[in-house]
């Protein structure tokens, strides 16, 4: 058994295809029919996602403390564990106990289920991200068009939680983030039509399996696009330069103002979700995703999204916030054109070239 | 095919169902005192003044249609981009004329003001 171990850590689509195998057979011995064995699995895949996912927002969350810290010249977290490192548990601990106080103005069903539907639109990202090779829960025929609709739940999650918070800064915050999540939506979809237009297919596996070698990246066909796609998906999540949603020295906290608890920890929660997810789709887009030499594919993976999410969190701590009249103007006036230059420009190379 | 989108009807409900896990959880451990004031609407401190639910700058409906039109146009341009590579000059051509048309769409906007936010 102990000498399994690193093999089925190198193979570890293997290692999941037998466990799959194994509770299938199992379930099948107790005599169940087919389609309850795939829900069961699909379930338990579902719930070592939502696991992994938690677990991978830990450590970024305490990842982006210690960057920003050294960044400001600071030390950050020191006194939880190794350099802070068990701090994220301990606020989440800390959260867990907190009182909910549920203001009496405001409109209760709406309230209670705006981090409900921001969280579940932020996880049901996760269905079809490659995490490595065949470590996919659903390798969906519409995948990257399935992630930009899915992705658009959000903005009304969060208008919920701005409208029906009934106060003034929660309300300025869901409709700043309502105007913005939708005016950087169409940029980053253009952004991502000019990948389409190379791979011919909307399945992330597809597009990872035809980025076998370095130089097949897509990075090097749509460089435009990969950097548009970058600027819209930071503000897509609302991360400074574009966190006028919640600009704490405006807004207090913008549309999470009258939320405490558990409910505030689902918001943060489902931030962090969509700041791994966004570096994800642009590993899988535009860095070749799971492939590479050496490594097991899943590490691949992991080592190229954090590194993007290390550069969402560098320009966060870099680069002050922008003016609301900034934001939308260069979304509309700059971004959507250089979307449409691209577009052009990949439709014209195509046609010359291949 | 069918249990491909199984999983996102899986996703979509125990997304759902680890969030309301979590409430309850948390209801189970923590205290619940509250008063009116600690209840009342956050407003620095002070009382607040009147209700939140008024109404809003007509440029953010600006804003929205228009975001409907260019999304809608996005749908649009997928299954093109798709089958781009197969179909040649013929496809680039239109893809020319649509564009054309989308960014005069754009550009009229942008001359009408509407893309200014001040």
């Amino acid at each position: 058994m102990t000498a399994l171990i690193p093999q089925s850590i190198l193979e570890l689509d293997k290692l999941v295809r037998t466990i799959a195998d194994a509770i299938a057979a199992v379930l099948q011995g107790i005599g169940l029919g087919p389609a309850w064995v795939t829900l069961i699995q699909l379930s338990i895949a579902c719930l070592v996602v939502i696991a992994f996912a938690a677990v991978v927002v830990l450590f970024l969350v305490w990842w982006e403390r210690k960057i920003s810290a050294h960044i400001q010249m600071r030390l950050g977290p020191m006194r939880v564990g190794w350099h802070g490192a068990l701090q994220t548990i301990a606020d989440a601990v800390k959260l867990l106990q907190k009182e909910d106080i549920t203001p009496t103005n405001v409109d209760r069903p709406i309230y209670f289920w705006a981090p409900i539907l921001t969280f579940v639109a932020a996880v049901a990202v996760y269905v079809t991200i490659p995490f490595g090779k065949g470590l996919i829960v659903s390798d969906l025929n519409i995948g990257i068009l399935y992630i930009l609709s899915i992705t658009t739940f959000t903005v009304i999650g969060l208008l919920m939680a701005g409208w029906s918070s009934n106060n003034k800064y929660a309300l300025l915050g869901g409709f700043r983030s309502a105007a913005q999540v939708i005016s950087y939506e169409v940029p980053m979809a253009l952004a991502i039509m000019g990948v389409v237009m190379f791979t011919q297919t909307l399945s992330m596996v597809e597009i990872v399996n035809q980025q076998q070698s370095f130089t097949h990246w897509y990075i090097w066909r749509q460089p435009i696009g990969f950097v548009v796609y970058m600027i819209a998906a930071t503000a897509e999540c609302n991360r400074t330069p574009f966190d006028l949603p919640e600009a704490d020295s405006e807004l207090v906290a913008g549309f999470v103002t009258e939320y405490s608890g558990m409910k505030f920890a689902m918001f943060f929660l489902a931030e962090f979700l969509n700041l791994f997810s966004i570096s994800a789709i642009a590993t899988t887009l535009f860095f070749g995703g799971w492939q590479g030499p050496f490594l097991p594919s899943w590490m691949w993976f992991m080592i190229k999204t954090l590194i993007g999410v290390f550069v969402l969190m560098w320009v966060r701590w870099t680069y002050p916030r922008l003016r609301v009249d900034q934001l939308m103007g260069f979304a509309w006036r700059f971004l959507l054109p250089a979307a449409f230059v691209n577009l052009i420009l990949t439709g014209l190379l195509i046609a010359v070239f291949l | 095919m069918v249990s491909d989108f199984a999983a996102v009807a899986v996703f979509l409900v125990l997304g759902a169902g680890f969030v309301l896990f979590n409430f309850l959880l948390a209801k189970l451990i923590r205290p619940s005192a509250p008063t009116p004031i600690k209840l009342s609407t956050y407003e620095c401190g002070e009382s607040p003044v009147g209700s939140a639910w008024i109404q809003f700058n007509v440029r953010f409906y600006l804003f929205a249609l228009i975001f409907v039109i260019f999304d809608v146009e996005v749908v649009f341009l997928f299954p093109w981009a798709i089958v781009y590579r197969s179909l040649g000059l013929f496809a680039l051509v239109e893809m020319l004329i649509f564009l054309a048309i989308l960014i005069f769409g754009l550009f009229y906007a942008w001359r009408k003001g509407f893309l200014r936010w001040y």
